[in-house]
């Protein structure tokens, strides 16, 4: 047995003394501790939503559902607006995210190409815009003089070409061989030829990346629509959500008078203010729910190769 | 001669491919900056700007010589100061948070803390505030709970009273980004050599010494370039959260710069006092960023931006 060994058997024993024991059990206590206060809160409302409205409403139910019915969810689809707004939200996550992360593709590939004509003032030019704000009015009002308040579109165009996003970009293609797009051209094969043939096959990881930081800011995107539409038919789901949660008291007389045979309505299930409230919470923070953990390491690799960049 | 003139020719033809992008950035982040104009003039939508309106300083003076505004405007800064100051002052969390949680052995508890901890960053203000309307309402689970104990008798108002304001939003963005923030820290103690840890660990030191002498001094650089964003971003907190939390009895002490610049507009109709202030707040943003990065460059001889 080398005098090493004995060392390191010694310095393990040490490491096991009473004040690191303590400190490993505190800190599993605190960790669990802030795990359970992170998630709490959604199975709190979750619970609500599946229990009696008579109950969640007293705001009885703690810990686990009672008088469980579904009731809640199907009452839901039949709130005005809610599924137009729904509608609205699964589009610009969609579109707003293909848009975004096709041209952010492109442009980041295109400021890695140093034949272009002044690439470094170009993409100075397009970086500094992360670092200053006109501010909400002059954005708003140029938002209006371009017609893209009560529009659609206002909620796409304007994050379309995303700064961060391109750095990432250009970070991932700046680490692909170079070879590939010098062989590429000797064969003759143009810019754009070389982007989509020999590029976007090989930057799919980042690809998908931006696209599920996309998806959220969309989906989560609550300013625009307060700043940009008063056209009801334009607002989102946050938006509606924003609204139920201060006149909700007006909102469930909605949902009550749609059902015909009201009376008959077990009050159990009747609509409250808060069972509205909550249910329609969980339907907007559910994609959120679902598609986070599957998708985790997507999003750690963004901020990593962001934090290598800045 | 001719490959020259080629190579010039895709130089330019690839400049064209980009040219639409670089107008739409013109666009949306070069062309409001032209708003700023509204500032001196004295402009009442929905009437057109026009040139007689033009009243120079107007609104400059205006924001600190009426004693009631000036008390506002002083209220807003001491609001915006806080909330910034309780993020930097506290900015070493996501740091502790990471040093302890990688000494958590046990791997499906550790990636399970990670995952639940990091959810809340990926939901809207309006979805938090909707979370903490659920439990802090005077029938949610806060106010059920302390009655169930006997501790209170009436609900408290959690989210109505002004007191504390500060913290509250100071707690509900920790509860929001801590988890998230810590990442980067677990990225950058993976990155450290493990020789390190075994030599230190070799000649008898204990966990916490390995922590104090090795993997809090080899995060220090990242943690430093994250305190100079923050204080480059010391004016801007961003309006939503506040937005979506503000009523009418706690919108004296939650009211931050950017919230007081949308409700002055959207509220009050004040449209150039907004500009002007907007503009104020951009040129001082510009300016701690400029310091911050001087400061960057000083300390740890390379810039950030």
């Amino acid at each position: 047995m080398s005098l090493l060994a004995k060392r390191k058997k010694r310095a393990l024993g040490r490491n096991r003394s009473f004040s690191d024991r303590l400190i490993s059990v505190l800190t599993y206590v605190l960790y669990a501790l802030f795990a359970l206060i992170c998630i709490y809160p959604f199975y709190y409302i979750f619970i609500n939503t599946i229990s009696s409205n008579l109950l969640s409403k007293r705001g009885v139910i703690l810990f686990w559902p009672r008088e469980i019915h579904f009731q809640n969810y199907l009452d839901a689809i039949k709130i005005n607006g809610l599924m137009d707004a729904a509608k609205v939200s699964v589009a610009r996550t969609v579109i707003g995210t293909l848009l975004t992360v096709i041209f952010s593709a492109f442009l980041g590939f295109m400021f890695t190409r140093d034949t272009m004509w002044k690439r470094k003032f170009w993409y100075r030019f397009v970086m500094i815009t992360m670092y200053f704000n006109a501010g909400v009015i002059p954005w708003y009002l140029t938002m209006r003089n371009l017609g893209l308040t009560n529009n659609f579109w206002g909620y796409v165009l304007p994050t379309m070409v995303a700064p961060f996003y391109i750095i990432l970009m250009k970070t991932y293609v700046e680490s692909t061989p170079k070879e590939l797009q010098q062989a590429a051209e000797i064969d003759g094969a143009g810019t754009l030829r070389i982007f989509f043939r020999i590029i976007l096959p090989i930057i799919k990881p980042i690809l998908a990346t931006i696209a599920i930081f996309t998806a959220v800011t969309q989906w989560n995107s609550f300013q625009d629509t307060l700043l940009l539409v008063t056209d009801n038919k334009l607002y989102t789901l946050q938006f509606t959500l924003y609204q139920y949660l201060n006149q909700a008291s007006s909102l469930k007389s909605l949902v009550n008078a749609t059902n015909s045979s009201a009376a008959s309505v077990a009050l159990a299930h009747a609509q409250t203010a808060t069972s509205i409230r909550m249910t329609v919470t969980i339907i907007v923070v559910f994609p959120i729910l679902t598609i986070y953990p599957i998708f985790q390491r997507f999003f750690v690799k963004g901020i990593m190769i962001g934090a290598v960049k800045g | 001669m001719k490959s020259i003139s080629r190579r010039k020719m895709q130089s330019y033809r690839e400049f064209l491919y980009i040219l639409p992008f670089i107008a739409m950035v013109a666009v949306f982040s070069y062309y409001p900056l032209y708003g700023w104009f509204y500032s001196f003039f004295d402009f009442r939508p929905p009437k057109a700007l026009d040139l007689s309106s033009f009243v120079g300083l107007k609104w400059f003076v205006y924001l600190v010589n009426n004693p009631v505004r000036q008390k506002q405007v002083f209220q807003v800064l001491i609001n915006t100061f806080a909330m910034s100051g309780l993020n930097i002052l506290f900015s070493w969390l996501p740091m502790i948070f990471a040093v302890f949680l990688n000494e958590i052995k046990c791997m499906p508890f550790r990636k399970i803390v990670q995952t639940v901890t990091t959810i809340p960053n990926f939901i809207s203000w309006v979805l938090v505030y909707s979370i903490s309307y659920s439990l802090f309402c005077s029938t949610g689970m806060a106010n059920t709970l302390l009655q169930q104990l006997g501790l209170v008798s009436a609900p408290v108002q959690f989210l109505q009273s002004a007191s504390h304001i500060w913290i509250k939003m100071w707690a509900w963005g920790t509860w929001k980004n801590l988890g998230w923030a810590a990442i980067m820290y677990m990225a950058a103690i993976s990155g450290i050599d493990e020789e390190l840890n075994e030599a230190a660990r070799v000649d008898g030191a204990t966990r916490m010494q390995i922590i104090w002498h090795i993997t809090i001094p080899s995060l220090l650089p990242t943690f430093f370039v994250l305190l100079m964003l923050s204080i480059a971003n010391f004016l801007s907190n961003g309006m939503e959260q506040y937005y979506v939390f503000q009523n009418s009895f706690n919108k004296n002490t939650i009211q931050v710069l950017d919230l007081y610049v949308y409700n002055l507009a959207m509220g009050s109709g004040s449209y150039s006092v907004s500009t002007a202030l907007s503009m104020l707040k951009s040129l001082i943003s510009i300016a701690l960023l400029c310091a911050a990065n001087g400061l960057s460059k000083l300390v740890r001889g390379d810039s950030f931006i």
